[in-house]
């Protein structure tokens, strides 16, 4: 049995001008393995990350004929039972760190507030455990990141802060969407080395949802590729350069490359056949 | 040279709070060069491009174009010369101006006549189709509004593009054909560019030679071939060069 268990899974939000269909009937498992889900913007990437952790509000609609995790139903699940799997065995890191980490409390408190309220831990043994965790992303000082505001420091450390942040309660499944797109290229090989490291260690199943087909080559070992909410391959990382479908081949050929061509880069034509 | 970046320095702030964005820059552009400035951010990269533009407070050094050191305040002819692509097509355009009152903009300051050609030809020049001219930005997709941007920028017939991270904003695919269109518009036109990103691949394929920027200095400064020979001498330019490793050929 699978970690997660998604079949024919659609979203789709109510709008004024009709239903606008963000996923639209995807299926896939997630194991103790790093899965990449890759697209463009609309190709209903994120919408998946966050229906996995109900975090799709009215007016979207979540169905799936099956979306299990550890074999408990999601969608079954009550909001209170569903929040003690969100964060606890199911966590996620977001984009940017400005817009993720509450602004208007220390480091230290939101690191800390999970474990004071949910486990009821006292404050000097949640600091201890939570500084412990920022080592663990190699945040040396991790006393006086616990006393700084999310605006005080730089993207690549808030990152690393809210990868500590949801590693702390020890999750089993972690779905990072777009982790590193708002860092510098050398703060973006650091972090995902640290993410690398910490998710083969505690044995986690990743979901990496980003938009860049080679870096996820080189970091999963499983991707798949979604076009206007469909899932239009699935290969293995180190098949990428064997991908079938013009949309992968396509989206791989556009990138431009140090030592490439100097010539005009060959664009995606889109085909009406791959939305169906 | 056309453009000569003279031990520029850019200083926000006094005293104590003082930050030196920019600190000793020197290099040139020959005319119809396509020179990039490549940095993370923090850099000072953007910096320079605003300097030139006069929206930077300079401290040091000297911005010359054509020989001719530039003036406190820029002037109209200024902007006929040299115009700016900024990087968020969804910040650099008036939500409130359709396209045609966008492009028209500049012809009105600098009293051009023949308005509706020459809006016309812009968006045929950069590939908008033409029943676009009367939408609003909210109605256009991110590589639609990146085109009038660029369509903006050429309304004067400048000489030189100041590129700030033209394509970060903008999907893969539609980041491949606007990096075609400028490719396609500097040659017809026999334009000078000055790129700034942070991406090293589109450096890579869009400049002659390229500057590496960190903590307000130039590291290094390299042509395309000794970037991709992997001839980089300083360790920061190679560091930058394996972090890009994923976008090596």
């Amino acid at each position: 049995m699978s970690l997660l268990e998604v079949e024919n899974l659609r979203v789709a939000f109510d709008t004024e001008s009709g239903p606008v269909e963000a996923v639209r009937g995807i299926s896939f498992g997630v194991d103790r393995e790093r899965v990449a889900i890759v697209g463009e913007s609309g190709s209903g990437k994120s919408v998946t990350g966050r229906s996995i952790l109900r975090l799709v509000r009215p007016p979207g609609r979540v169905e799936a004929d099956t979306m299990r995790f550890d074999g408990q139903d999601l969608l079954a699940l009550s909001e209170r039972r569903m929040r003690a799997i969100r964060g606890q065995r199911i966590a996620m890191v977001m984009q940017d760190p400005k817009f993720a980490l509450n602004p208007v409390m220390t480091i230290g408190d939101q690191m800390t507030e999970g474990l004071r309220h949910r486990e009821r831990m006292g404050r000097r043994k949640a600091t201890a455990k939570a500084i412990d965790m920022l080592a663990a992303v190699q945040i040396r000082d991790g006393a006086r990141v616990m006393r700084a505001y999310p605006h005080e420091m730089s993207g690549g450390m808030g990152q690393r802060v809210m990868i500590a942040m949801m590693l702390i309660p020890d999750p089993d499944l972690l779905i990072a969407d777009e982790p590193t797109s708002a860092l510098d290229v050398t703060v973006q090989a650091e972090v995902l080395a640290i993410l690398d490291d910490l998710v083969k260690e505690r044995g986690m199943g990743l979901i990496f949802i980003s938009h860049d087909l080679r870096l996820v080559s080189r970091f999963c070992d499983r991707v798949l590729v979604m076009y206007l909410g469909q899932i239009v391959e699935r290969l293995d990382a180190r098949d990428l350069d064997a991908a079938q479908h013009p949309y992968t081949r396509g989206l791989l050929n556009c990138l431009p490359s140090i030592g490439g061509e100097r010539g005009a880069l060959p664009v995606l034509q889109r085909e009406a056949s791959w939305a169906e | 040279m056309l453009i000569e970046i003279d031990d520029l320095s850019v200083t926000f702030g006094k005293g104590r709070d003082a930050v030196q964005a920019v600190r000793g820059v020197s290099f040139a552009v020959p005319a119809r060069e396509s020179y990039g400035i490549v940095g993370e951010s923090g850099s000072g990269k953007s910096t320079i491009l605003r300097a030139i533009c006069g929206m930077a407070p300079v401290t040091g050094g000297a911005i010359r174009i054509d020989g001719q050191v530039l003036p406190k305040r820029r002037s109209l002819a200024f902007s006929r010369r040299i115009q700016m692509v900024f990087q968020d097509p969804y910040a650099s355009l008036h939500p409130k101006r359709s396209v045609d009152a966008t492009l028209a903009e500049p012809l009105a300051i600098h009293r051009m006549a023949g308005r509706d050609e020459r809006v016309v030809r812009a968006m045929q020049d950069v590939g908008l189709d033409p029943r676009f001219r009367f939408r609003f930005p909210h109605q256009l997709s991110g590589g639609q509004r990146q085109r009038v941007v660029i369509a903006r920028a050429l309304m004067l017939e400048p000489e030189i593009l100041l590129l700030d991270e033209p394509t970060s904003a903008l999907d893969a695919s539609v980041q491949a054909e606007v990096l075609n269109l400028l490719s396609r518009l500097r040659e017809e036109r026999a334009l000078t560019y000055l790129m700034v990103s942070h991406d090293l691949a589109v450096i890579d394929h869009m400049c002659d030679r390229l500057a590496v920027m960190k903590d307000g200095r130039v590291v290094e400064e390299l042509d395309r071939a000794a970037l991709a020979g992997g001839g980089a001498r300083e360790p920061y330019t190679q560091a930058l060069f394996k972090a890009s490793e994923h976008e090596t050929t």
